[in-house]
């Protein structure tokens, strides 16, 4: 735990090196932890469990990812930690564009995996798939190529999973009940980020398919897009080999 | 003692098997607006005819779906607060924590109150689970946020100098001035509806009418922590007309058709849980630790009979759901035996909401119903009973 402004906030830090920011999807870190321990192989990986998620508190003021920008610069203030490498997954990506915007003067690079945040098609069909409106086994459908890697058998799970589970989705319906998964005002502030930013996007993501991120990426200047072959919405989840792969050789 | 003539205005040809999901997602294609048509004016002649016959009147409103085709409770109360003389008009009620605009409630139920010339009854609900996916707001907070609407709905309706700002954590509002002054001074009277205790201690420190749904004989619970909120101010203790509750009610001159009339009305308990996965646990609207528990099972509604045994309030058989107090069924004596049994049990009740109509019922059967309790049942209810705990 580290206290960011009065708020306890869950933090792991694993590995030497230079330093990576782990931004969790709104499904916490359920699945990453592949992806977490070869990425510590060559740095040090800091990952918090945002406001409201896992073991962290909820301020009782924050209610967008907006909000939760400016604790995590506090959070990278507080850390003293420089020339950052911010890896978001999906929400987490949100999160990284959202802190990105304001300042990216202790940030690196951007990994934007499966990002959401932005809204780009039609007004009257949200481009994200509404996990609040979709049945749990349809959602993970769309949302892995291989649902394998992460139906669980929920009978099994602790009272504290369960916990985590319940605080992670009712963190979410706060962040993005409405608008679903974006912040209108995001699009036109995206201009700012001018570090080198990266999309990863799963070939067979079906929650937010890879056209979203394509429009998503062309938002930044700069910004490159690469599919990631055999995986859905959680590249990290699915391919976290490869994927962690990819994010040490864009730090050389 | 009052009874209110309740019915959700269902569209019951909407029910078939094929559509699993009667809520949030049922296409309304499958709502005939001639069919409609018909209901909805036979059910205002029915409210029409409760008027007559000397019953109050309920409305309710859900969403998006086939058991209650009413989205705005404005609007039935807006017609009858025109057309009945003398009747009580109850909304239970407008879901004030999931509508963006407090001020145009209290600017509807202003018009409402003025219109009936003081005859409104003044109900607020927290509102189903299955109501949250189609609320601009998610249910985080959701309790916070109604009582911040109930907060300015009442000052909204008792400032009469003029107009004043509101810049609340829920909702910013410029010049609040609300027009008509409502009739009955300084409001109309609030009801809400409250299951947890604290919840009803919210209720009772404010005196409040407590609305009770289907509760059965766990309702006498409910209205316990009413009664020791009341102790705890050091109050005295609450009179009947504080206490409501909701039961559906089966009546007719012989016992035969009323239980066919009640394996009609209770198509209304098979069909109202029917409702697509994600709908019936909207995060937040429940607490963490309940959230975390559902994951596992989902949980079914239950409620006990006076003798403890479990009813599944959506599935029991009808003895049972009569046992347990959530349906009154059978000729006049029967259902005035029944009721005025829960009455003694629940130690008093000033208002029964009686679901008087549901499901595929006809008009002609609501009108002897309604005709039934009117003549029969609630000329006997208000007077004392030598038996009861309680005057009525």
């Amino acid at each position: 735990m580290v206290n960011i402004n009065g708020a306890n906030i869950e933090l792991v830090r694993r590995g030497k090196g230079r330093p990576i920011l782990f931004l969790h999807p709104h499904i916490g870190l359920h699945g990453s932890d592949a992806f977490i321990a070869r990425l510590a192989e060559h740095a040090e990986v800091i990952v918090p469990s945002h406001p409201g998620y896992g073991h962290s508190d909820l301020p009782p003021a924050m209610s967008t990812v907006d909000d939760m920008a400016y604790l995590y610069l506090d959070l990278l203030d507080s850390l003293n930690l420089r020339d950052v490498t911010v890896v978001g997954a999906s929400f987490g990506g949100w999160l990284a564009a959202e802190i990105a915007t304001k300042t990216t003067e202790r940030i690196a690079r951007l990994v934007m995996m499966g990002a959401v945040g932005v809204k780009v098609g039609p007004r009257d069909r949200s481009d994200i798939v509404d996990i609040f409106a979709t049945p749990r086994s349809r959602w993970e459908e769309l949302t892995f190529r291989d649902v394998k890697f992460w139906q669980r058998d929920y009978e099994s799970l602790s009272e504290d999973e369960l916990t985590v589970i319940a605080r992670n989705r009712e963190a979410t319906a706060l962040f993005a009940w409405n608008p679903y998964m974006y912040n209108p005002k995001l699009k036109a502030r995206l201009h700012r980020i001018r570090v080198p930013v990266l999309f990863l996007w799963g070939e067979a993501d079906r929650f937010a398919p890879p056209e979203y991120g394509r429009a998503y990426s062309a938002l930044i200047p700069g910004a490159r897009f690469e599919l990631v072959s055999e995986t859905g919405h959680f590249p990290h989840i699915e391919q976290a080999e490869r994927v962690a792969r990819r994010v040490v050789e864009e730090m050389k | 003692m009052r009874i209110y003539h309740f019915s959700e205005q269902p569209c019951p040809e909407a029910w078939g098997e094929q559509n699993a999901s009667l809520r949030v997602n049922l296409p309304s294609r499958n709502c005939d607006p001639r069919a409609m048509a018909e209901h909805y004016h036979h059910r205002l002649d029915e409210w029409l005819l409760a008027d007559e016959l000397g019953l109050d009147i309920m409305v309710n409103e859900h969403h998006a779906t086939a058991t209650c085709a009413t989205p705005v409770a404005a609007v039935p109360l807006a017609i009858l607060a025109r057309q009945t003389k003398r009747a009580r008009l109850l909304t239970l009620g407008y879901p004030i924590a999931n509508r963006l605009d407090p001020v145009r409630v209290a600017e509807e139920l202003a018009m409402i109150d003025v219109i009936s010339r003081g005859r409104l009854e003044m109900g607020f609900v927290r509102g189903v689970p299955y109501e949250v996916p189609l609320s601009q707001r998610s249910a985080v907070g959701q309790m916070g946020r109604f009582w911040e609407a109930h907060d300015l709905i009442l000052k909204a309706m008792t400032s009469i100098d003029g107009p004043f700002d509101w810049q609340g954590e829920h909702f910013q509002y410029r010049n609040v001035n609300v027009w008509p002054r409502v009739y009955q001074q300084p409001h109309p009277p609030v009801w809400i509806t409250g299951r947890s205790p604290q919840n009803i201690r919210e209720i009772a420190e404010r005196g409040y009418v407590l609305g009770t749904f289907l509760s059965g004989f766990q309702t006498k619970d409910l209205f316990d922590h009413y009664r020791k909120a009341c102790a705890d101010l050091g109050r005295p203790a609450p009179a009947p007309d504080r206490f409501s509750y909701l039961g559906i009610v089966a009546i007719a001159q012989d016992r035969k058709e009323a239980m066919r009339r009640a394996e009609v009305m209770v198509g209304y308990l098979r069909s109202s849980g029917r409702v697509a996965e994600p709908f019936g646990t909207p995060p937040g609207y429940f607490s963490v630790k309940d959230a975390a528990r559902m994951i596992k099972a989902r949980g079914k509604r239950t409620t006990t009979t006076r003798e403890g045994k479990a009813v599944d309030t959506h599935h029991g058989a009808i003895e049972d759901l009569v046992k347990a107090g959530i349906m009154f069924v059978g000729t006049p004596d029967d259902v005035y035996g029944q009721l005025a049994e829960f009455i003694d049990n629940v130690g008093g009740l000033g208002h029964f909401l009686m679901m008087g109509h549901a499901g595929h019922m006809t008009h002609e059967e609501a009108v002897d119903q309604i005709t039934l309790v009117a003549k029969e049942v609630l000329p006997r209810l208000q007077k004392p009973r030598p038996a009861s705990k309680q005057a009525a």
